[in-house]
């Protein structure tokens, strides 16, 4: 039995644009994984058959990279291995249970009508023989790296139940010489494409709910402006451009509005404005700086920052205005919040002494855990399954991404071949 | 205070010659030699125009002294600094034409945008000033670079200090 491409990803896969995308940059970023395999499910993605001929991107060391970023996979060696399984009934269960594999992933690549290719997929629990999850796809061979990660997110779904986010994209700032690049790549870095490049400072890229808008900061003429670009079509504009500096964008989550901080008022102060421009309306009062908006998931609140009782604190207040509220009371500096997809908790930077920690915070509750180790952090913000935290990390000359698995307390490091990568931001669930 | 009195005259001076001359003069060859003992940041068109030199070419100008300092956490202008703003107002004060842009910049510690608002803090304060010595509120548009673009790029605390910054700009110089 075979089963096509589930709609949404069959919408997505022939209705990829990137038409607009000015060009493409040399400088890729390799996947690295670092911490311990304790608690990690046990599975092993034997290399497709005629995946090497019949594709131009091998299929399997992209599945295999996208669940071992994920935390939730330890990815057993298949080579040396004799007699490699194709399909389920090849499948020999007494040898890979003694290998340790609870999970194991088989399939092969035919050729197609067109010039296409048909792959082919199973995946099988090891010893009970049970089929959890199949699929078939019959695309041109350049495709090959979709499919990759459409099969990664269905072995992810299948195990844990959770929606896999590898078909979901992360946009971040690049500096390269002189240059600054406002970049988006696939989750695991690959495929990187450059939207803006510019010789002034670019910051704080947001993505709209529906994936199709970067909000960011661009200093090109001369101070900070909030511009909003479509990525289908590259055309963008200057949503706020009022007198004084304009920042720290965040979509509504229905990708109408967006909470921006602007200093007209003279100091900076949280507003509220459509995405398409207009007025702006003010959403709270201090004499302080209130900067950092970003909403809850169900469009009510905002939290922000703001220095009202001397040092960075995080406050969330009602959109429509009000009397904000103060979430943190640990630590003399935190900043940069972020709210799950799911409500329920916040992520941040909190100063501890010279070190910047990426933290975890359930609302209600005061206590935070720290996800990051390093000494000097920048940004999280989570993946739309709320089951991982992208931030930047200082490592000495430049910064580097990593994406920390609050469940296992794991964190893979993106590493950059070349350049300096900072203000990442994951994208949502491709709906385009 | 000695140093409201002196912004007080400045101001006057201002004031009075820029009845004279409605825009600055350019700063010719001519004047390479002959106008550079300026004293205060009022002096151009005093002359009348041609062949005066433009006090902000001047290198010996108080006026060539585009920053000012801060200190940690802070945005309060130090004493060392206020002959610099004041003589800026005065050239400004002027000149209600003239317009100006106050950058503020952070040292490279935290949040990106919370080190934007910071700078922008510091911004405000000189902008702030200029106001209080005469300048017209439309002259000055107070911005900040954050941590964006350090002028120092080491990591001691001589160059978070120097980072620690506003400029004034004129006409983007």
């Amino acid at each position: 039995m075979s089963m096509t491409i589930p709609t949404p990803w069959r919408r997505w896969l022939s209705g990829l644009v990137f038409a607009a995308v000015a060009l493409v940059a040399r400088a890729e970023m390799t996947v690295e994984i670092v911490g311990g395999d304790a608690g990690r499910l046990p599975i092993a993605v034997v290399p497709f058959k005629d995946e090497a001929s019949r594709v131009r991107e091998a299929l399997t060391p992209t599945v295999k990279g996208d669940l071992g970023f994920t935390g939730v996979f330890r990815l057993l060696p298949t080579d040396g291995v004799a007699n490699l399984p194709f399909a389920p009934g090849e499948i020999r269960h007494a040898d890979w249970q003694a290998a340790g594999a609870k999970y194991l992933a088989v399939g092969r690549v035919e050729p197609a009508s067109g010039g296409q290719v048909r792959i082919r997929f199973e995946l099988v629990e090891v010893g009970s023989r049970r089929q959890l999850t199949q699929g078939e796809f019959t695309v041109g061979p350049e495709r090959a790296r979709d499919v990759a990660h459409t099969i990664a997110d269905m072995i992810y779904e299948a195990v844990t139940g959770q929606r896999g986010v590898f078909n979901t994209r992360i946009a971040y700032v690049m500096k390269s010489g002189r240059d600054y690049l406002l970049q988006i790549a696939d989750v695991d870095g690959g495929r990187p494409q450059t939207v803006l490049r510019s010789k002034e400072p670019i910051i704080s890229p947001a993505w709209s709910p529906d994936g199709s808008r970067l909000a960011y900061v661009s200093f090109e003429t001369r101070k900070p402006v909030v511009w909003v670009q479509n990525l289908a079509t590259g055309a963008r504009r200057a949503v706020g451009n009022f007198k004084g500096s304009n920042s720290a964008p965040a979509w509504s989550p229905d990708g109408t509005r967006l909470a921006l901080t602007l200093t007209t008022s003279g100091n900076s102060q949280i507003y509220v404005m459509n995405a398409d421009g207009g007025s702006p309306r003010r959403v709270a009062y201090s004499d302080a700086i209130d900067t950092e908006p970003t909403w809850t998931p169900d469009g009510a609140s905002l939290l922000f920052v703001s220095d009202r009782s001397g040092g960075p604190q995080i406050y969330r207040v009602d959109a429509g205005g009000g009397t904000p509220q103060r979430l943190t009371w640990q630590g003399s500096y935190n900043v940069s919040p972020k709210v799950s997809p799911d409500g329920r908790r916040f992520t941040y930077i909190r100063k501890e002494g010279a070190r910047f920690r990426v933290m975890l915070q359930e609302f209600g509750s005061s206590d935070a855990r720290v996800l990051s180790d390093a000494a000097y952090n920048e940004r999280p913000s989570f993946a739309p399954n709320g089951q991982m935290v992208l931030y930047a990390s200082d490592e000495g000359r430049k910064s580097v991404l990593y994406a920390a698995h609050p469940e296992s307390g794991q964190r893979i490091r993106l590493g950059t071949v070349d350049g300096d990568v900072q203000d990442p931001a994951w994208g949502p669930f491709n709906t385009p | 205070m000695n140093w409201k009195t002196s912004l007080i005259g400045l101001s006057i001076v201002a004031a009075l010659a820029a009845c004279s001359s409605t825009k600055p003069a350019d700063a010719g060859a001519a004047a390479a030699g002959s106008g550079a003992t300026i004293v205060d940041g009022s002096g151009a068109g005093g002359a009348g125009g041609a062949g005066a030199l433009d006090p902000l070419k001047d290198p010996n100008s108080p006026l060539a002294k585009r920053s000012v300092y801060f200190d940690f956490d802070s945005s309060a202008l130090r004493d060392a600094d206020k002959a610099t703003v004041s003589a800026h107002a005065g050239y400004l004060a002027g000149r209600p034409e003239q317009a100006v842009q106050i950058q503020g910049n952070t040292d490279a510690r935290g949040s990106r945008e919370y080190n934007l608002a910071l700078g922008q803090r510091r911004a405000e304060a000189v902008k702030k000033s200029l106001q209080v010595l005469g300048v017209k509120e439309s002259q000055v548009e107070a911005v900040s670079y954050g941590k964006e673009k350090p002028r120092a790029t080491g990591n001691s605390e001589a160059d978070h200090a120097e980072n620690r910054r506003a400029d004034i700009v004129y006409d983007g110089r």
